[in-house]
């Protein structure tokens, strides 16, 4: 179990000059749930096409249970994908759709005919069997694409943005139905998305990219409470990411004002990142702030007020609370130590370019 | 006011209709089943049935779907060919086989004749090399030559229009679920392009049936086919009635061709020329 199911060793892709990856290394745990997320042309669909078998790499190597795949056509692959716009066959009964795998592979008709009626179960599509692909809605498509790929009983489901082109609503219950699938299957999805929502909901593990470099790997805990970096922090939610200056262990500058923290080991008198999330900003009386600034900005969400504080240094702090300030009301900024996490400024331009400066 | 201006507009559309494809038609129906006297006869189209007639119909249909079959077996590969090189560069291949349409088709013609010919220019080149010569003018091989020549950018355009609107991740599902490139192409780019492929056949299958032109310059006088036929009724034997009776008979052809692209080509992909 130590060993990694799926390893991608220091693999480069470059499409007409254009470096999509660059030396990327990923380890895929089995049985695992992991997400790569980041924004369109960050590589993050390059990457499933390659374990997938549709590009090959420039550089580097795909083990698959300990062998090199890296040149394995995707008909040799113990794996099977779920294409971003379902990819049916047209001219085939959904029945048709399901067997072809098992078809290809001359499975007895009986145990043909008990797949398709298993598959159908697990995607709630009982008698679907003669339906033609056209009369079906954008949903159950996508629940038919599942059902065909699953019942070659793959070791690997790869999804790439399965749920992209369904309405809220129903994306949110194919969430669910997703994380009961991989449940109930036990097999490992990777699973690609931009949508950082859906990442945070299903994953065990997410994979941050940008520009064809991992950003930041780990739980959804770990990367929406403790961005490595801006691009992170911005990325997943909404955030603050604010300049500051590292006076020493757990006590930070912004704006002129000093926040207690809890972080450690950034040196004394350091230029960082800050981020703060909005909703973990309480406004407070101006006494009673770290900071004082001017409400500036006011829209109602649902859940809760989003509201922009103008502070005398310029920056609008965004603030997410469900207590009202209106506009132009002169008010306090308080964090908790906790809520504020300090990253190191990129070091040189070159991490500056995969960063948020993009 | 706005609606009677707009079925103004086509006026025009509906004197041609008219003028040119109704009027001849029904000309052609009321001489098929006439005499020369005008009366009401069958004569004309069961004439079809006399040993010469069928003799030169069954050598167009078989002539014609020889070639048919030929265009098929170099357009299919080539558009698939062109389909995977990608928008940039197979746009300037198709161009490149395009072209000989904007010739004038009897000098396309009149060129193979001279190519053929028994002192033509191949002939000329192996006997130079010292090669024995070729004598394939004035046999059915060297029209349906023609006919392929003519006739392959017909089933090229429907194909390769077709395979064009294949998704790529139609055919990498079927890559991921097990298929070898044989099956995908079997399971998945054939059965999918049917409608081009109908359309296609239809489109160089007809005019091969029909043909005069083809025949008369590579096939020399002795072949007939039964375009030559109705074409020499017109001109030599001025009896139109016959002439038309046995179009007639070659009209029922196009209408099943016709019918064939309809039920398999019914969102007009392959058509779209």
């Amino acid at each position: 179990m130590s060993q990694p199911f799926i390893d991608l060793q220091h693999i480069s892709k470059s499409f007409d000059g254009t470096l999509v990856l660059d030396d990327l290394c990923l380890s895929v745990k089995e049985n695992s749930f992991v997400t790569l997320l980041g924004p369109s042309g960050c590589g993050k669909t390059t990457t499933l096409r390659i374990i997938g078998g549709f590009e090959t790499p420039d550089a580097g190597r795909v083990i698959f249970d300990g062998e090199d795949i890296t040149r394995l056509p995707p008909n040799k692959r113990q794996l099977n994908t779920v294409f971003q716009k379902y990819a049916l066959f047209p001219h085939m009964s959904i029945a048709d759709n399901i067997a072809f795998g098992l078809r290809i592979r001359r499975k007895p008709k009986s145990y043909i005919d008990d797949k398709i009626r298993y598959a159908l179960r697990l995607v709630n599509l009982e008698g679907f069997e003669h339906r033609t692909v056209d009369s079906l809605s954008g949903g159950q498509q996508q629940r038919i694409a599942i059902a065909r790929a699953i019942v070659n009983e793959p070791r690997v489901l790869l999804l790439d943005e399965p749920l992209g082109a369904l309405d809220l609503k129903l994306r949110q219950d194919m969430q669910y139905e997703l994380i009961r699938l991989k449940n109930e299957l036990g097999i490992t999805f990777i699973y690609v998305t931009h949508d950082q929502e859906e990442a945070l909901t299903m994953s065990d593990t997410i994979v941050v990219m940008n520009q064809g470099y991992i950003q930041q790997m780990g739980t959804p805990e770990q990367i929406y409470n403790e961005p490595e970096n801006a691009f992170v922090a911005d990325f997943i939610g909404e955030s603050n990411i604010l300049d500051g200056l590292m006076i020493r262990d757990e006590l930070v500058e912004i704006a002129g004002a000093r926040f207690a923290c809890v972080d450690k080991g950034f040196g004394t008198n350091r230029p960082v990142d800050v981020v703060i999330r909005p909703e973990d900003i309480d406004l407070v009386k101006p006494e009673e702030g770290t900071l004082t600034g001017v409400v500036t900005h006011l829209i109602f969400k649902g859940v809760h007020y989003e509201m922009e504080v103008t502070t005398p240094d310029g920056f609008e702090w965004l603030v997410h609370s469900t207590d009202l300030s209106p506009v132009g009301e002169r008010v306090g900024i308080r964090v908790d130590p906790f809520d504020i996490q300090i990253m190191n400024k990129p070091a040189s331009e070159d991490e500056e370019a995969v960063g948020v400066n993009e | 006011m706005k609606n009677h201006f707009r079925q103004l507009l086509a006026g025009p559309y509906i004197v041609w209709m008219i003028g040119f494809t109704v009027i001849p038609l029904l000309l052609i129906v009321f001489y098929g089943l006439t005499d020369k006297s005008g009366a009401f006869t069958l004569a004309n189209v069961t004439s079809i049935a006399t040993p010469e007639h069928m003799k030169a119909l069954g050598l167009s249909l078989g002539l014609s779907l020889i070639s048919t079959a030929i265009c098929l077996l170099i357009a299919y590969p080539l558009a698939m060919i062109l389909r995977r090189r990608g928008i940039g560069h197979s746009s300037f291949m198709v161009f490149i086989f395009i072209l000989p349409m904007w010739m004038n088709f009897l000098l396309r013609t009149l060129a193979w004749q001279t190519l053929l010919e028994k002192n033509g220019v191949i002939n000329g080149i192996l006997g130079f090399l010292h090669l024995p010569e070729l004598a394939v003018i004035n046999t059915p091989a060297a029209i349906v030559l023609g006919m392929v020549y003519n006739f392959l950018p017909f089933m090229i355009l429907p194909v390769y229009n077709v395979l064009e609107k294949i998704d790529d991740n139609t055919v990498n599902a079927a890559r991921d679920l097990g298929a070898g490139e044989l099956q995908t192409l079997l399971y998945v780019w054939f059965p999918l392009s049917v409608p081009g492929i109908i359309s296609g056949i239809t489109m160089v299958f007809v005019p091969a049936l029909t043909t005069f032109v083809i025949s008369n310059l590579l096939g020399g006088s002795k072949i007939l086919l039964i375009g030559n036929v109705i074409e020499q009724e017109f001109t030599k034997g001025s009896n139109w009635n016959l002439g038309s009776g046995l179009s007639l008979v070659l009209m029922l052809f196009i209408l099943l061709s016709m019918a064939l692209i309809a039920k398999y080509d019914k969102d007009g992909e392959g058509t779209a020329l």
